[in-house]
């Protein structure tokens, strides 16, 4: 199976990358459209600002070719804050792959950026949490989120509840770090390696 | 709910891993990679790198080592060293690297922590602060080049000074290293901790004095630190991660298990 990682210049390219090979997985890492066309399934990784991974994927013309995808998608912390609709950090347009605004944590008080292990709860059926349950910890690294709405897969609490993991059709994301969330994060790779739609 | 993470330290010299007695007289531990291995396996939280002899030789380094940690570890790690330009850290974080922390050469250009703030983005940017209590001026002061014992010198900075300008120029998260207490097991500097503590409104990582279990409990219920950094007590087995753990959940304390 050919995976792409999409490569966005961001900084966790080879984390996502060295997650799949532990899986047995050799991904290819691209910003070719025809590529990542032609991917059976496609990762977009992103860390650092919406604004500036937004422009990276325009500057690369890849914004059309990631929005007319039809095989799964998975995008990982920042990539998945892209797949939605706008982000407030920086103001910025996004994918619009999944209705969605991502605005600064409402943290209530508690320390931010919120980062560390946290658990997961309001876990849905979907086959990328095939055997996750809420005492399961994964590796969080944000000071934005996205608000639970009907996409949102997974929550998680930090202050107020937040989507910790989206899906809506062939596109799904994750915003805590798979890649560095031990044995939890890789089975949801794995899930993602097994989806079917 | 978020867990306090327990953090082993591992100072790096050469492509080995070092332990040394308040900075000096550092022995070989072990090959980097598979004590990393061991650590993540065991359920350490994160790993810290120290390249010690980076910031004080001012030669280039050899930090290949960073992609091979990346390759086979499943959990978060930073990597501190010699870190002195966007550049620098550019190529720890490509390399898989999920943090990088400065210490010394933000002393010498405060602005580093802005301009990797602007480019990663806050959460890649971790500033360690070597804090050393002066007993005759009864202040805790910021030391540099730790990592060199002839070259370790007196900053102008009072740490709370210092604390609070890192964070204003953009520090997602900071290692503070009581100096006092470091690799004598006497347990973590709780009052200093507990000062920064109520000026840091990012991560606070406590580092320095881990001799026993009750130190981890008492430095996360006292000081209310978000993580325990430590070296010694890992290496040499003296605590294992496992049995912590337990305690930690026992005396009510979030944590991973």
């Amino acid at each position: 199976m050919q995976l792409v990682i999409v490569d966005t210049g961001c900084a966790n390219i080879s984390s996502v990358y060295f997650a799949f090979k532990r899986l047995g997985v050799e991904a290819t890492i691209s910003r070719d459209a025809t590529i990542i066309k032609a991917a059976a399934k496609v990762i977009l990784p992103g860390v650092g600002t919406a604004h500036n991974a937004m422009a990276q994927l325009q500057h690369n013309e890849l914004i059309d070719t990631l929005q007319s995808l039809q095989q799964p998608l998975l995008g990982i912390c920042l990539g998945m804050q892209m797949l939605t609709s706008h982000s407030m950090e920086g103001d910025v347009p996004c994918l619009n792959l999944i209705p969605g605004d991502v605005q600064p944590m409402q943290s209530a008080g508690l320390r931010l950026p919120h980062m560390g292990w946290n658990t997961l709860h309001s876990i849905s059926s979907h086959p990328l949490l095939k055997g996750f349950s809420s005492s399961d910890y994964v590796y969080f690294v944000h000071s934005f989120a996205v608000a639970p709405s009907l996409h949102s897969l997974a929550l998680c609490n930090y202050g107020s509840d937040f989507a910790a993991v989206i899906g809506k059709d062939n596109v799904a994301g994750a915003q805590f770090h798979p890649e560095r969330s031990g044995k939890t994060g890789a089975r949801l790779l794995q899930n993602f390696l097994e989806w079917q739609l | 709910m978020l867990a306090k993470r327990l953090i082993p330290c591992l100072d790096v010299r050469d492509g080995k891993v070092v332990k040394g007695v308040q900075f000096r007289n550092h022995e070989i531990i072990g090959d980097i990679v598979p004590l990393a291995q061991r650590y993540a396996e065991a359920g350490a939280d994160e790993l810290v790198f120290y390249d010690i002899t980076a910031s004080s030789d001012g030669r280039v380094v050899d930090k290949s080592w960073v992609r091979r940690i990346a390759e086979v570890i499943d959990i978060p790690f930073c990597v501190a060293g010699g870190i002195k330009s966007v550049i620098d850290a550019g190529k720890i974080l490509e390399m898989g690297a999920d943090k990088v922390s400065v210490n010394s050469p933000a002393l010498a250009r405060p602005e580093l922590i802005s301009e990797l703030n602007h480019i990663f983005g806050q959460q890649c940017v971790v500033v360690g602060i070597d804090s050393f209590f002066d007993v005759a001026s009864g202040q805790y002061q910021v030391y540099q080049f730790t990592g060199d014992e002839s070259r370790t010198q007196k900053t102008r900075w009072l740490t709370r000074d210092w604390v609070a300008e890192v964070q204003a120029r953009g520090a997602g998260e900071i290692v503070l290293n009581c100096m006092n207490q470091d690799g004598v097991r006497q347990g973590y500097d709780i009052a200093q901790l507990k000062s920064i503590r109520d000026v840091c409104k990012v991560p606070l990582i406590a580092s320095g004095g881990a001799g026993t279990m009750e130190h981890f409990s008492q430095v996360f219920q006292q000081a209310d630190v978000d993580g325990a950094l430590a070296a010694s007590v890992f290496h040499k087995a003296i605590i294992e991660i496992a049995a912590l753990k337990t305690k930690l959940i026992a005396d009510g304390i979030s944590i991973r298990p």
